[in-house]
């Protein structure tokens, strides 16, 4: 079969007019990002085909379906999929669709279930994707081979540390070397957990923001915009007793963070935490019951971990952001956020809470109750950036006149830069543009 | 707006009636549509609290399931604190609201509540506009549990479920839902 499209390719806005999406000019002290990138359609039909069918996207965690049958559906990258677990055990992720006619195979958003069965004609696959059941096979001619219909899968599979990733082009580089330093900062993650054993909470929080995707991958690690936008936020932690110090010279916040590239386009905020931490670091908003708890915690992390590392763990917090579209903050508690363009000027956001599996019910409850000071929909901070990403969104309809976003914050410092500082969002950018111009990851 | 009866003068009797349940719920949502938070804050007991369970659990509980809200009343008066400055940006304008609240049903006493509580289930729709953007409906239950406090009733805990399976288009709950 010829799989050729018999369209003409896709024209590159990029390549057809000649003019740069990104400026990186070093010497110049000059990083410009075209703000086209974050309103034409063109764009993201292109970063459909560029960035989102080769980069290793998220497409869930292990621990959301922990018993064999469990699966949970959810759209990664336009594409309907499953993941389920099978009763060998293993977590598989299909494309929700029948091989007959295309319909989805499963029509809830989660559940426990034997077999995937598609209503339109009776075609029933197993949960290893096994097409199990053909009404009327005999009518079907010696050609067709039912072991050739299974639920399809996407090209790669694979996993990190209970994180589970998809990739549509089987050349696709390895997980883990497309990771490259992310792991360092998922691993940190998981060593709160005694058994490093990390899960995904119950709850889900789904919101739609009216903004370019890319809008939302500056904003998840930007401390830059933390004083204007949650002065609420800010005062609500002064006002329960957190101690705030003044900024030391140079910085906006009251405590050091840096900005870091981590390789293929991810990057990290790395901050000494002054707000709290569920493993493991008590603030007055936590109230005087959770104390023990968060020090018992914290004596655990010590006696596993050795004080640097316990201290590492415990009294920092870090912004990751895994190219394209994948968000660890492990702040205020741990959150996974992924979102996915919805047209140029939306996205849709799913974000969840992380815990270690093992943690107590007293531990699980500071935490949630942690999350919800700043995170989410109803959270103290999370609504602010939505209306912050939003008005960028409609001041962008500006474009053609105020065409460029300069992204220079940092650029005349020699090492180390600031979480205030805007390496890390050039190194998102810089992997963007690599990639729209026909590179692969790894590249 | 004037204070309805039940808040005038005191029950006289053991159990509200139904209207006088239904004259308390629309003066709560009056005050919230009015912004008058301080006075809405005046309807909570001191150990109130303030949830709205996750879409895909409404049933959850939220020391163990991520809420979008779940607020002690010490986190309910933060949120009032945050919401009347204008820093609060995504309420900055204020968004407008309206409340339409009906089928509203006092549950049987069953004896899990304290002589001095009843369970209100109502219907809500909530239109929220903002700026030009289009109108944003919010659909579910509220699930009050009034207690008569000095003889006039007070909210002890208020639950929002909302219908919509996902948030999604809803974005954010920045309001008092």
């Amino acid at each position: 079969m010829n799989d050729r499209m018999p369209y003409p390719p896709l024209e590159s806005s990029i390549t057809t007019n000649q003019q740069p999406m990104v400026v990186n000019q070093p010497e110049a002290l000059n990083f410009q990002v075209h703000r086209r990138t974050l309103v034409d359609p063109a764009i993201l039909e292109l970063e459909q085909r560029r960035i989102f069918d080769v980069c290793w996207l998220y497409a869930g965690h292990e621990s959301e379906v922990p018993n064999p049958g469990d699966f949970k559906t959810r759209v990664v990258c336009g594409r309907p999929i499953i993941l389920c677990r099978g009763d060998d055990g293993k977590v598989r992720v299909f494309l929700n669709s029948c091989r007959h006619r295309g319909a989805i195979v499963a029509r809830e958003a989660e559940g426990n279930t034997r077999s995937f069965f598609c209503f339109y004609h009776g075609w029933s696959y197993d949960r290893a994707g096994k097409l199990d059941g053909v009404p009327g096979v005999s009518s079907y001619p010696s050609s067709f081979r039912q072991e050739d219909y299974a639920l399809a899968q996407p090209p790669r599979v694979d996993g990190y540390r209970g994180f589970i990733f998809i990739n549509f082009d089987a050349q696709a580089m390895d997980l883990i070397d497309y990771l490259a330093g992310a792991t360092e900062y998922i691993d940190l993650i998981i060593d709160q957990s005694p058994s490093g054993q990390m899960e995904i909470i119950r709850g889900v929080q789904e919101y739609d923001i009216r903004a370019n995707w890319k809008l939302l991958v500056e904003n998840s690690f930007d401390d830059y915009h933390l004083l204007t936008t949650h002065s609420t936020w800010l005062d609500y932690m002064r006002n329960s007793g957190v101690e705030m110090k003044r900024p030391e010279r140079g910085h906006l916040l009251p405590a050091h963070g840096i900005g870091k590239p981590l390789g293929n386009g991810h990057a990290v905020i790395d901050n000494v935490n002054f707000r709290g931490r569920p493993v493991a670091k008590w603030i007055p908003i936590y109230g005087e019951e959770a104390k023990p708890e968060i020090e018992r915690i914290r004596a655990e992390l010590v006696a596993r971990l050795g004080e640097a590392r316990a201290t590492r763990v415990a009294d920092t917090n870090r912004n990751l952001v895994i190219f394209p579209n994948l968000v660890i903050n492990d702040g205020s508690a741990v959150t996974v956020r992924s979102f996915q363009p919805d047209g140029a000027g939306g996205m849709k956001v799913r974000a969840w809470a992380m815990g270690p599996k093992d943690e107590t019910a007293q531990a699980r409850a500071i935490r949630l109750d942690a999350f919800l000071t700043f995170y989410g929909p109803g959270g103290f901070a999370t609504p602010d950036d939505v209306e912050a990403l939003e008005m960028v969104q409609m001041g962008l309809a500006t474009w053609r006149e105020v065409p460029w976003s300069v992204m220079t914050r940092g650029m005349e410092k020699q090492g180390e830069q600031l979480n205030t500082d805007e390496l890390h969002l050039r190194s998102f950018w810089l992997q963007w543009d690599k990639l729209m111009q026909g590179a692969k990851p790894g590249q | 707006m004037t204070m309805p009866n039940t808040l005038m003068t005191k029950l006289t009797h053991t159990m509200p009636s139904r209207s006088e349940v239904e004259d308390f719920l629309f003066y709560e949502a009056a005050l919230l549509d009015e912004w008058r938070l301080d006075d809405w804050l005046g309807l909570l007991t001191e150990d109130a609290s303030y949830r709205v369970p996750p879409n895909d659990t409404p049933q959850g509980d939220h020391r163990d399931t991520l809420f979008t809200v779940a607020d002690d009343i010490r986190r309910i008066r933060a949120r009032v604190t945050r919401l009347k400055d204008r820093n609060a940006h995504a309420e900055y304008p204020l968004s407008r609201t309206r409340r339409m609240i009906a089928n509203v049903r006092l549950l049987p006493m069953t004896g899990a509540l304290p002589d001095n509580e009843l369970e209100v289930l109502s219907n809500y729709v909530v239109y929220r506009f903002r700026r030009e953007e289009r109108i944003r409906e919010y659909v579910g239950q509220y699930r009050h549990r009034l207690r008569i406090v000095d003889g006039q009733l007070r909210i002890a805990a208020r639950t929002v479920l909302i219908d919509a399976h996902e948030l999604g288009s809803l974005g954010s709950v920045s309001f008092i839902l």
